[in-house]
């Protein structure tokens, strides 16, 4: 009896290790992960170099505290500042870019405050501001986060009241909150393509050049953290900036309309 | 109504149509349910075992603080485990977090209490009298505790299968340490709670089906087992 239970445990054990062949680990924001993208962009990289990649999808802030942490290998998240004293600070390694697309806000149709064309983005949260209107925040310091509290500071206001709600989640969950509550809210364009067919909020603002979203991949620093998998994070970032991964990038589409556009040749800053 | 039947009727093409990512996502809850639960099990029934039977000081305080750590928070024991197995944390250089591993250890923690409670009160709700009819039969001591464990039986099972039920249905601890990694750990709740989030109701509906399917089968043995331990 003993016998025989040991044998399943270790027949257990040997299963869940099984699994365990190279692994390489990502985190990366919602926004890139929830779309498709990396599982379309990713398996090539895994075949030819026999590994697999964990992604882990949380907010730009977690992805980057969980570089600092040593927790993940690589990390790819958009917040350019944040980024930039990611590696000032040590912790990480040849940031690049990888692609970009925009930030839009939507609304519900009948668009209560009032801003749809308006051509400022910080305007057009001020004057959500002042008619109260329902507005839904990440507020979970994601990228996306980050982008919304800068148009915040842009307007010299600081949002609170029962209107202004912080659903501390990832963008479809944020996105899918807004539409059930016909709110204002600003989502990225892909995960706004994505997701589009689902929803009854349109888009209002655009074009603002401050809705600029620019994704950067970075490698965890091997000097700081030893366990880190240099090699194979860089063989990453190789792939990612290649022209064949580029073009994939660009091909990837949604109901027709292109979600992400590449940024390694003729970049854009 | 439309919205849910449709969902619903969804759900049943991609269980019946063994949908691969369906089937990855309930392979991941079932055996890391099942390898927590049987370690969980070596280690709390034994334990639930001596502490019904023996008499020590402090023994009425184990039993309390079994009963009180049953219904503890997953997310807390997630957080807990987390602050330990990141990298930064004490056990970091092991590398488990975001790991199947670190699942079941955070598992291993949320059930030890109930099983081991449970098989308590199994034993403590034994006849006393069997041990002393066995020895007056001429049972030796090992005799004896072997017959008392199949007088526990039921119970004992009964504990087991509550154990794993909380483990199998939860997902603060799964999300937190395992990442709701696509193939890897991403188990029936945290498929859920992501596929809610992007509004694919089908797929949730699905996994949701099977949680309840197993937990009704869950529910079912126990009532059988307990009914027979009387």
């Amino acid at each position: 009896m003993k016998r025989a239970m040991l044998t399943v445990l270790a027949a257990m054990c040997a299963v869940m290790q099984a699994n365990a062949g190279e692994t390489l680990r990502l985190a990366t924001t919602t926004s890139t992960y929830e779309t498709g993208l990396l599982d379309h962009i990713f398996p090539p990289f895994e075949k030819k170099h026999g590994v697999k990649i964990h992604i882990i999808s949380v907010g730009t802030g977690k992805a980057i505290k969980l570089g600092e942490n040593g927790d993940v290998d690589i990390i790819l998240v958009h917040a350019r500042k944040a980024e930039d004293k990611f590696v000032h600070d040590g912790y990480g390694m040849n940031r690049r870019d990888v692609m970009y697309n925009d930030f839009l806000m939507l609304g519900p149709k009948d668009d209560p405050a009032g801003i749809k064309g308006m051509k400022s983005a910080a305007d057009a949260l001020k004057r959500i501001f002042d008619r109260q209107q329902t507005f839904i925040s990440r507020g979970d310091d994601s990228g996306t986060h980050k982008k919304e509290k800068l148009l915040w500071l842009k307007t010299g206001l600081a949002p609170k009241g029962k209107w202004y709600l912080e659903a501390g989640q990832g963008m479809a969950a944020t996105l899918r909150m807004a539409d059930e509550k016909n709110a204002y809210v600003m989502v990225d364009r892909a995960t706004y393509l994505f997701n589009k067919d689902k929803l009854r909020l349109v888009k209002l603002v655009e074009g603002d050049k401050l809705l600029f979203n620019p994704y950067g991949v970075i490698a965890v620093n091997p000097y700081k953290h030893k366990h880190a998998k240099y090699e194979l994070s860089m063989a990453l970032i190789a792939w990612l900036t290649s022209p064949k991964c580029q073009d994939m990038i660009k091909e990837y589409k949604k109901l027709g309309k292109q979600l992400y556009h590449p940024n390694v040749a003729d970049p854009i800053r | 109504m439309h919205y849910i039947a449709n969902g619903v009727k969804e759900a049943l093409r991609i269980i019946f149509s063994a949908d691969p990512e369906f089937l990855a996502v309930v392979w991941v809850s079932l055996l890391v349910a099942c390898i927590s639960t049987t370690l969980t099990t070596v280690a709390g029934v034994p334990f639930g075992i001596f502490v019904g039977r023996s008499r020590f000081r402090g023994r009425q305080a184990v039993i309390a603080v079994l009963n009180t750590l049953m219904s503890l928070p997953t997310v807390v024991v997630g957080l807990l485990v987390y602050s330990f197995l990141s990298r930064r944390g004490p056990l970091g250089g092991l590398g488990l977090l975001y790991t199947r591993s670190a699942m079941v250890i955070g598992q291993f923690i949320l059930a030890f209490p109930i099983i081991a409670a449970l098989t308590v009160t199994a034993v403590r709700g034994l006849d006393e009298r069997i041990d002393l009819t066995v020895k007056s039969l001429g049972a030796d001591s090992r005799q004896g505790f072997r017959m008392f464990l199949h007088e526990a039986r039921f119970g004992i099972l009964a504990a087991v299968i509550a154990g794993f039920g909380r483990v199998f249905a939860e997902i603060g601890v799964s999300m937190m340490l395992g990442g709701n990694i696509k193939a890897y750990t991403r188990n029936i709740t945290t498929a859920i709670a992501l596929e809610t989030s992007k509004g694919e109701f089908a797929l949730g509906i699905a996994l949701g089906i099977v949680l309840l399917a197993v937990a009704f089968a869950i529910n079912g043995s126990l009532v059988v087992m307990q009914k027979k331990a009387k």
